[in-house]
């Protein structure tokens, strides 16, 4: 080593660059972001072509969620396990052609709300007058979510709602009021479930339910005979709720045929939704697991098939939250977008954005996670995300929430997390194990992600840029034109937190286009149906859901942006029926109403 | 994590042909054995979403170590220790990103060549690298936790295979002291936090500390010779971590090690110099 005392030199020159480098990347990157970091309307219309406005309070919102209070025995982690249960989904009710919203709430004798759209900017509380307030009662449990569709095919969307406890269909009497119809339809008495899909998966023209469990449904969350009831594993953990699938019998009776159809599965599901992800008529299932890996239901027609790791997508084991399709290249295929958590230098699992291989289709589909190259990749402690085209600009752009649990803010609870998580499934398995968190946050705070998609295979961030720059604990995340603008605004549910709605403004000349659809032969709320829009050469599918993103639906009208001067060519409808109907002479900045051909 | 074996001896001749042939060298023991880790991680529970990136770990360590081998040495040195460096990045790294790889890599070899003291290099290349990128990087980095289930299946695998590997190369003291003392101060701590016991010992249930236990704190070239002493080390490692435990270290074990090891080395190069000097060649780096 004596001999070469200038190689040593350059070596240690070398070494110090090696130690720089990090913080010179930091330096560079904060650079970057510190770029988008103020709102100034003019210049977000300029740059990234809309900006959002927080409106709840002007548009007579004022709903602060409040939090489960489970059993005491889990009360030194009750922030962490009661830590779900914001939740907006939209539905026009009433049938007046103008989206409302209904939220719900997750303390015993806490109440949802049914927010009515006035067509003026504002909204107006109706759930106690529908009868579709006071649905978390002691003994009942508490909401978690809700999902609507026109179950008897009579014209007005029902409701599902989906609790820790006792879950509840509404049937909406023609807008004027709901009745509860639970027992009748045959619905099990305690169901610790997140998510519900209302879906047709057997194409007879009536829409059935997906429930999937999170906790067992054995699990009194208010009662509990023991407190070993968390998962037993961080990823692989099958000791979750068990899954439903009732299907619609026609006569107001659901029969619960998931074992019957191939869906046997006791992960911890938190975000499911359906689409027909192959081009086969049928709609498939794609269910995000926390503690574990997704999975993915094929659908025949008639049963299911299981092929999570066969396509690709449920392979590594994450903490899923969210399952949103977007078709992200205008090119006629669904992505899916799965949220999962990244804490700085602590756990990086990165969401994931399952994009359909070149040259994969049908039952041989396989997909490739594209969210790092596309930059969607890291969104912290992730929940709801939701893809629409914000900025009309003719490609979809992606929402995501976030945020876990906000408390002490210079007080964080992931070094106990991580002690215990990492363990053995014996140790982790008991809550009584598990350190108190003492009024720490776990990963809180967090800023949100809105990207913006640039057609060319990037996402950029610009949330802070264009206004959506609130830090509360995000869970769901709707989309819908509000206000009839021919703009997607944004309506976002948080945990222990206020409902926001952001409404959308967007530069003037970007052209849109939107679709409210009707089933006939196919179920009425016309779940399942696609349209295909073809204009400047490209094409964009959507797809009508019953739900999606986590705890959430959007509208059901599908809105397309068409960028400026749109050279519209077709719109082609495939209905559930299997009918395929194509739309000619279509102009811009127009609501089509269209019904499904007898 | 890099050196376990090739500081080891090779077997003594003995003259049978046929033993030569069946007995293992040493030094292929612990690429070989975290190579089964690997492998067996990955078939099992999918912890690598990418091979490029513990490619890029093992090519960016192995190319490193050859070149400044060659510019130290003046040959090419054995590569099982870059190996290892590398494919131990490759599995205890988390980042969405390629450059941290390399440059974890990058670091920990570079360290064996530019921190030495007479002629010795006192960190552990691995645990340099790894405590370098999550205190530095900690934005783009974390560390492998719970991407290995959380069953007993695949510890006890991981723990008999080891163990006996580990007690082939004689150096399976140094892993029965680090784990008792570990879990004796788990009662300390529980005792002061006032946290349940079995959240204290959880940690040691999980697959970052098997790799910890059997590839970082028994690496020859960075802990001390004499038997009592590597026992007194591995100790001392405990108890720096349960300091750093206290003081809600996340990466407490790799801050520990790194902290120990060095202090350790040259306590033991200050209280006996000719014997240090005369242990080690001056020109071996590996």
């Amino acid at each position: 080593m004596r001999r070469v005392p200038v190689a040593r030199i350059l070596v240690s020159i070398f070494f110090v660059a090696l130690l720089l480098t990090p913080m010179v990347l930091k330096r560079l990157s904060a650079r970057r972001v510190s770029a988008h970091a103020m709102l100034d309307t003019k210049a977000a219309l300029a740059n990234h072509g809309f900006y959002l406005t927080e409106v709840s309070h002007q548009a007579g919102i004022d709903f602060v969620h409040q939090g489960p209070k489970l059993d005491s025995k889990l009360a030194s982690i009750m922030p962490e396990v009661a830590s779900m249960g914001a939740s907006v989904s939209v539905v026009d009710f009433d049938r007046d052609g103008w989206p409302d919203l209904y939220v719900t709430n997750s303390a015993e004798g806490s109440r949802n709300h049914l927010y009515r759209n006035m067509h003026d900017g504002t909204f107006k509380d109706v759930a106690e007058q529908m009868g579709v307030a006071d649905v978390n009662q002691p003994g009942t449990g508490v909401s978690m979510g809700a999902v609507w569709g026109d179950y008897d095919n009579d014209g007005y969307e029902d409701l599902y709602l989906i609790k820790w406890g006792r879950p509840e269909l509404f049937h909406n009497d023609k807008g004027h009021g709901f009745t509860r119809v639970s027992e009748e339809a045959g619905l099990p008495p305690w169901i610790n479930a997140n998510t519900a899909v209302w879906f047709d998966y057997d194409g007879d023209g009536k829409l059935d339910l997906f429930v999937g469990g999170y906790y067992p449904e054995d699990v009194d969350l208010w009662h509990l005979k023991s407190t070993r009831m968390m998962p037993d594993s961080f990823e692989y953990a099958d000791n979750g709720g068990r899954k439903y699938l009732f299907h619609n019998l026609g006569n107001g009776k659901f029969e619960e045929v998931s074992a019957k159809v191939g869906i046997k599965s006791r992960r911890w599901a938190l975000a499911a939704a359906a689409a027909d992800l192959r081009g086969t008529g049928h709609p498939d299932l794609f269910i995000a697991n926390d503690y574990g890996v997704s999975e993915l239901y094929l659908n025949d027609g008639k049963r299911f098939h299981e092929a999570g790791e066969q396509t690709g997508v449920g392979f590594a084991p994450k903490s899923g939250m969210n399952v949103a399709f977007g078709d992200i290249f205008n090119q006629g295929r669904y992505a899916v977008y799965v949220s999962n958590i990244s804490e700085d230098g602590v756990l990086i699992q990165g969401n994931n954005l399952w994009v359909p291989k070149e040259g994969t289709s049908g039952r041989n589909i396989q997909f490739e996670n594209l969210a790092r190259d596309m930059g969607v990749e890291l969104g912290g402690w992730s929940f709801g995300a939701q893809f629409g085209d914000l900025n009309n600009d003719g490609t979809l752009d992606l929402y995501l929430t976030n945020g876990y649990v906000s408390l002490d803010r210079k007080k964080s609870y992931w070094y106990d997390f991580t002690k215990i998580s990492g363990g053995n499934s014996t140790i982790i398995g008991d809550a009584k194990n598990w350190p108190a968190m003492d009024g720490r946050s776990l990963s809180g705070y967090q800023q949100k992600h809105v990207w913006l998609n640039d057609g060319a295979g990037k996402f950029v961030d610009v949330a802070q840029a264009v206004g959506a720059t609130d830090t509360y604990d995000g869970r769901s995340v709707a989309l819908a034109d509000l206000w009839n603008r021919g703009v997607l605004d944004v309506i976002v549910a948080n945990q222990r937190g206020p409902l926001l709605l952001y409404k959308n403004t967007v530069a003037p000349g970007e052209d849109w286009i939107e679709f409210q659809l009707e089933g006939t032969k196919s179920n009425r709320s016309a779940i399942g149906a696609q349209v295909t829009l073809s204009w400047n050469g490209q094409e964009q599918i959507q797809e009508v859901s019953g739900g999606s993103g986590f705890a959430a639906q959007n509208d059901r009208r599908l809105h397309f942006g068409l960028g400026k001067n749109p050279r519209l060519e077709k719109a082609e409808i495939r209905w559930p029926s299997g009918e395929v109907q194509t739309l000619l002479n279509l102009v811009p900045d127009k609501l089509y109403k269209i019904e499904e051909p007898k | 994590m890099s050196q376990l074996a090739t500081a080891m001896p090779v077997p003594p001749e003995n003259g049978a042909q046929w033993k030569r042939i069946l007995s293992f060298d040493n030094r292929f023991m612990p690429p070989v054995f975290i190579t089964l880790i690997l492998l067996a991680g990955n078939v099992s529970f999918g912890i690598l979403e990418s091979f490029q990136k513990t490619l890029l770990a093992i090519g960016t360590s192995i190319l490193a170590e050859l070149i400044l081998g060659r510019i130290f040495l003046h040959k090419w040195p054995h590569l099982a220790s870059a190996y290892i460096t590398g494919i131990s990045v490759g599995i205890l790294i988390r980042s969405p990103f390629f450059w941290p790889y390399a440059l974890c890599s990058l670091l920990s070899i570079t360290s064996k060549y530019v921190l030495r003291v007479k002629g010795r290099h006192i960190w552990n290349p691995s645990n340099f690298g790894i405590s370098a990128m999550v205190f530095l990087a900690a934005e783009s980095v974390a560390t492998l936790s719970i991407q290995w289930g959380n069953n007993l299946g695949a510890m006890v695998v991981i723990w008999l295979l080891g163990a006996a590997i580990i007690w082939r190369l004689r150096r399976f003291h140094i892993c029965a002291t680090y784990v008792i003392s570990f879990i004796a101060l788990a009662f300390l701590r529980t005792w002061i936090t006032g946290d349940p016991l079995l959240s204290e010992i959880s940690p040691i249930t999980g697959p970052e500390y098997q790799l910890f236990i059997f590839f970082m704190i028994t690496d020859p070239k960075t802990t001390v010779r004499s038997k009592k002493w590597q026992c007194v080390v591995a100790f001392a490692v405990a108890a720096v971590e349960m300091l750093l435990r206290l003081d809600q270290s996340v990466y407490a074990p790799f801050y520990a090690l790194f902290m120990v090891g060095p202090t350790a080395l040259l306590i033991e190069m200050w209280c006996s110099p000719k014997r240090i000097a005369a242990a080690v060649p001056v020109k071996e780096v590996s």
